[in-house]
């Protein structure tokens, strides 16, 4: 029996992109005939902003090997600078549509600049030295939020650190028309939401065509070869540094412009929630999903974002199952006794067991 | 410790080269890892299509050579010049650039890749389409990739190993992840091909045929190789010119049967004889 | 004199910061996995001890002794419930069973005390007067840098000198090779585990005294803190993680006083990320060059 890899590849990309094309279009059509619930309802935004994340960090965890333990922060920069554009562009761009793809733009470019400045000298660090760097940015990221008023009237944006924990709005000295966007701790409470599903659905799509392409081109080949071995990639003249940081830039590009999706569908949304636990949170996705698998990354993002609304009627005891939940899967996915058990079950009921490659 | 007895011949290269510059020249090259000396005094020439030996004991500093040749580690002291290039500064992209290829003592293949997209990634550097290019999948892309394809088959059939490029490289047999390591250096366009025991864990019948493709691979891309090698029949097969290296000095140069009746060499590897 | 108390404070906010990291460093040198839900433990030890105090009206030193005798189990049931069948997985799998486990303390704990804040009632209170008033500084202050320096004594006594510690040593060096030379690895790991996990029951405690309010996700930004101090030091010291945790503290309280108390986490981050790329592998890490 002989595995055409290329072909298997061509083929699992082909059915992500049906897939996805295929739930949307089953959804918008569930949504128009009112089959499906309001609380799913108002979760399909938010899942198309974390499959993104998940896509995008699975780039960074999966594809290029490194622990990054804060992608929410460049999901948090993308949202805040994706509503302050948003909100600022209200009446230059009165299109609802456009307005969101520009914020989704200039949300992806400013989280690639953080990308770039944090990335550029701390992608030198290894394994766990980058994680904690990582997760220390994002934790910086929270707290500039929290301390950041930013306001817009006629005479532009108006933009403030409230260091010392005195200042307000106020002190940003708006005009009667200007508009207070973000109120430090407050957040940003009065965002006009404009997301929509079919935004979520076609950054999902721009998502996959990004990280898909960037994997089967001659960039993606070099990210993977310094994953799989460093030294071996740097002995046949890979710059480990162009690489890591071309992947670690488009990650965190495509987590902004998630964050943005994300924001302007919130009415009220403060830098909190962009903490650990959501980096984490995306993590557990690439993770259960499957390390450099962009579909199971999909799968694993859409599950476990609609899971705590399933467990609903658990009430509390919901975030209990689903921490036992998670245990279990990666018992059942890493353990020896477990997987050879699965395995098993597989091959007798499914399909014949992959046959070990004999060469020459 | 063996005594030293100085250098034999100096920069003798093979008579086929002697018109053209040498591809590799050593002079005084030497690293110390803190207190230690790990390699002194290392001088070496090559021409343009020698194949030479690096041998000695375990522990001679044979990998260390070739590690401060692909700029692993940077030299303490000495210099390098490739193709006349003096190597002083550039590091382990650079250098490979420049035209000098290593395979590894212990196997560094991409091994969850495919073995056809282990030559591509040797290929990298003369694939000129940008990351946007590979995005958008522009026209530049595919005629790339296309190029890529065809160069990493003919490269593979060296080898006879294009019914394998399908396969994840790490699940190859031992013996075809040291060829296709062979073949992804080569990928890189090299003057100078290090193999690091090429010979480890073959057989005789693989060992065989080992000496004939890297015979074959020097007649074809008109290149220098310099191997080290256990393997004393196949060291002394194939090779023009050998280099013995003890304690981290050269301790011998010259032919292989200049080698063989060397007697410090034989003291290095064997022992001092008892005196009665 | 103001300084002098910011930095008293410091020293000894770094110090509960220490006793923590040094769970995490030891864990982390031995089973080479990052116990996300050390931070929790903390927690449990604090409600432990709280609960001790407040409902049953033990005395604090027994409330103490039980907290880390509940930790230290828990501890060693965690491990072998959640990491020990993941030895042989990467070290991501551990990593994300680790959050599980952290997430399931921190949702019983919700589960079993709710979530409104508890007030713990410190171990000790009253403050020392000196310079006739101008300088005061807590007991707990005292009590905690000496708990800190007494655990960092007896911890470096214990690896360097018994058996156990010993072993311990030898694991993290290699695993392999340890079992070669009869070393129990699993029962070695299970030490470490019960040693980290009690000395988290007595960072809970000390910590509550400090901010008395208890919650169920009390722990968890204090284990991320000293993680992060555990890597300051250099993961898998023991002298790193006392060092970090201690800077750590000093940092976070001069930050908050002179600088911003909005951004004094931010500020700890970035001296953090600054340290790291001046010297890749913490304060005290050994370098480990990899063989070509």
């Amino acid at each position: 029996m002989k595995i055409n890899l290329r072909n298997k590849r061509t083929r699992t990309d082909f059915l992500t992109y049906a897939g996805v094309i295929i739930a949307f279009v089953v959804m918008t059509i569930l949504q128009k005939e009112g089959a499906i619930s309001r609380s799913l309802s108002g979760q399909l935004v938010p899942i198309c902003a974390y499959v993104t994340m998940a896509i995008s960090l699975n780039l960074t965890v999966g594809i290029l090997g490194e622990l990054s333990l804060g992608h929410a922060g460049f999901m948090s920069v993308g949202a805040f600078s994706g509503i302050i554009a948003a909100m600022s562009l209200q009446s230059a761009i009165p299109s609802d549509g456009v307005r969101l793809a520009v914020a989704m733009v200039l949300g992806a470019f400013f989280a690639a600049i953080a990308g770039f400045l944090v990335g550029t000298p701390v992608l030198r660090l290894r394994g766990d030295y980058l994680a904690i760097v990582t997760l220390a940015f994002g934790e910086i990221i929270k707290e500039l939020v929290n301390c950041l008023l930013v306001g817009y009237d006629e005479n532009g944006l108006h933009m403030m650190f409230n260091l010392n924990g005195q200042k307000t709005v106020a002190d940003l000295g708006l005009t009667e028309n200007g508009i207070e966007i973000i109120k430090g701790a407050q957040g940003a409470t009065s965002t006009t939401t404009i997301s929509t599903f079919t935004a979520g659905f076609i950054l999902v799509m721009v998502t996959l065509i990004v990280v898909l392409n960037l994997i089967r081109s001659r960039s993606g080949r070099a990210i993977m070869a310094l994953r799989d071995n460093r030294i071996a990639a740097e002995s046949v003249g890979i710059n480990i540094t162009k690489y890591k940081l071309m992947a670690f830039v488009t990650s965190a590009a495509l987590a902004g412009a998630s964050g943005a999706l994300y924001g302007l569908n919130m009415a009220s949304l403060q830098a909190t929630k962009f903490n650990f636990n959501t980096s984490i949170l995306v993590l557990v996705f690439v993770v259960l999903g499957g390390l450099g698998n962009i579909w199971g990354s999909i799968i694993a993002a859409t599950l476990l974002t609609v899971l705590p609304e399933m467990l609903r009627s658990f009430a509390e005891f919901r975030m209990l199952v689903y921490a036992i939940v998670l245990i279990l899967v990666m018992l059942a996915t890493n353990n020896p006794t477990f997987k050879l058990f699965f395995e098993r079950i597989r091959t007798r009921f499914f399909k014949k067991p992959a046959k070990e490659v004999r060469g020459k | 410790m063996s005594k030293l007895v100085s250098v034999q011949r100096e920069a003798r290269i093979p008579e086929r080269d002697a018109d053209k510059s040498p591809i590799l020249e050593c002079i005084g090259l030497g690293i110390d890892f803190g207190g230690l000396t790990a390699v002194d005094d290392f001088n070496l020439t090559i021409g343009r299509t020698e194949i030479a030996g690096l041998i000695g004991p375990n522990g001679a500093g044979k990998t260390t050579v070739f590690n401060l040749l692909t700029k692993v580690y940077q030299p303490t002291r000495g210099t390098v010049l490739l193709g006349g290039i003096d190597t002083h500064g550039m590091n382990t992209v650079q250098v490979n650039q420049a035209g000098i290829a290593r395979t590894f003592q212990n196997i560094r293949l991409f091994s969850s890749l495919t073995v056809e997209e282990n030559v591509k990634i040797g290929l990298h550097n003369q694939l000129p389409y940008s990351m946007w290019s590979g995005i958008l999948r522009a026209p530049s892309y595919w005629k790339q990739e296309k190029k890529a394809h065809e160069k990493a088959m003919e490269l593979l059939s060296i080898f006879d190993m294009q019914d394998l490029a399908d396969h994840r490289a790490g699940s190859l047999p031992y013996g075809a992840q040291r060829r296709l390591e062979i073949v992804r250096a080569l990928a890189t366009k090299p003057g100078i091909l290090l193999l690091d025991e090429p010979a480890a864990g073959m057989n005789p019948s693989e060992t065989a045929e080992l000496m004939d493709n890297i015979r074959k691979i020097r007649d074809m891309f008109h290149i220098a190789i310099m191997l080290i090698e256990h393997d004393m029949s196949l060291v002394m097969g194939i090779c023009e010119g050998i280099c013995v290296l003890n304690y981290g000095k050269i301790i011998a140069k010259g032919t292989p049967e200049e080698i063989q009746s060397n007697p410090t060499v034989i003291e290095a590897y064997l022992g001092k004889k008892k005196e009665a | 004199m103001e300084f002098l108390s910011y930095l008293i404070s410091g020293i000894s906010l770094g110090s509960v910061y220490a006793i923590i990291a040094l769970g995490y460093t030891m864990v982390y040198g031995i089973a080479k996995m990052l116990n996300f839900a050390h931070g929790d433990v903390i927690m449990v030890g604090g409600y432990i001890s709280f609960c001790a105090t407040t409902y049953l009206g033990l005395p604090a030193v027994v409330s103490i002794l039980l907290a880390m005798a509940v930790c230290t189990v828990l501890g060693i049931v965690i491990e072998g419930l959640a990491y020990k069948p993941l030895r042989a997985a990467p070290s991501l799998a551990v990593l994300i069973t680790a959050i599980g486990v952290s997430y399931l303390l921190q949702n019983s704990a919700l589960l079993i005390w709710g979530a409104a804040a508890k007030s713990y009632t410190p171990i000790i209170s009253g403050t020392l007067q000196l310079f006739g008033g101008k300088l005061s500084i807590q007991y707990i202050s005292i009590l905690t840098v000496i708990v800190c320096l007494v655990i960092m004594a007896g911890l470096t006594l214990f690896t360097s000198k018994s058996k156990m510690g010993k072993a311990m040593r030898a694991c993290s060096e290699d695993k392999g090779a340890a079992q070669l030379m009869g070393i129990n690895v699993n029962q070695t790991i299970s030490v470490t585990f019960a040693i980290g996990s009690a000395l988290a029951a007595v960072a809970g405690v000390l910590l509550c005294s400090y901010s008395p309010s208890l919650m169920p996700t009390t722990g968890s930004m204090p284990g991320i803190k000293a993680f992060t101090a555990a890597v300051f030091g250099g993961i898998g010291s023991i002298p790193g993680a006392f060092l970090g945790g201690i800077l750590l503290g000093v940092i976070e309280a001069l930050a908050k006083a002179y600088i911003s108390m909005q951004l004094a986490n931010a500020i700890v981050f970035a001296v953090l990320i600054v340290v790291l790329l001046v010297k890749p592998t913490g304060l005290l890490g050994k370098k480990v060059m990899e063989k070509v």
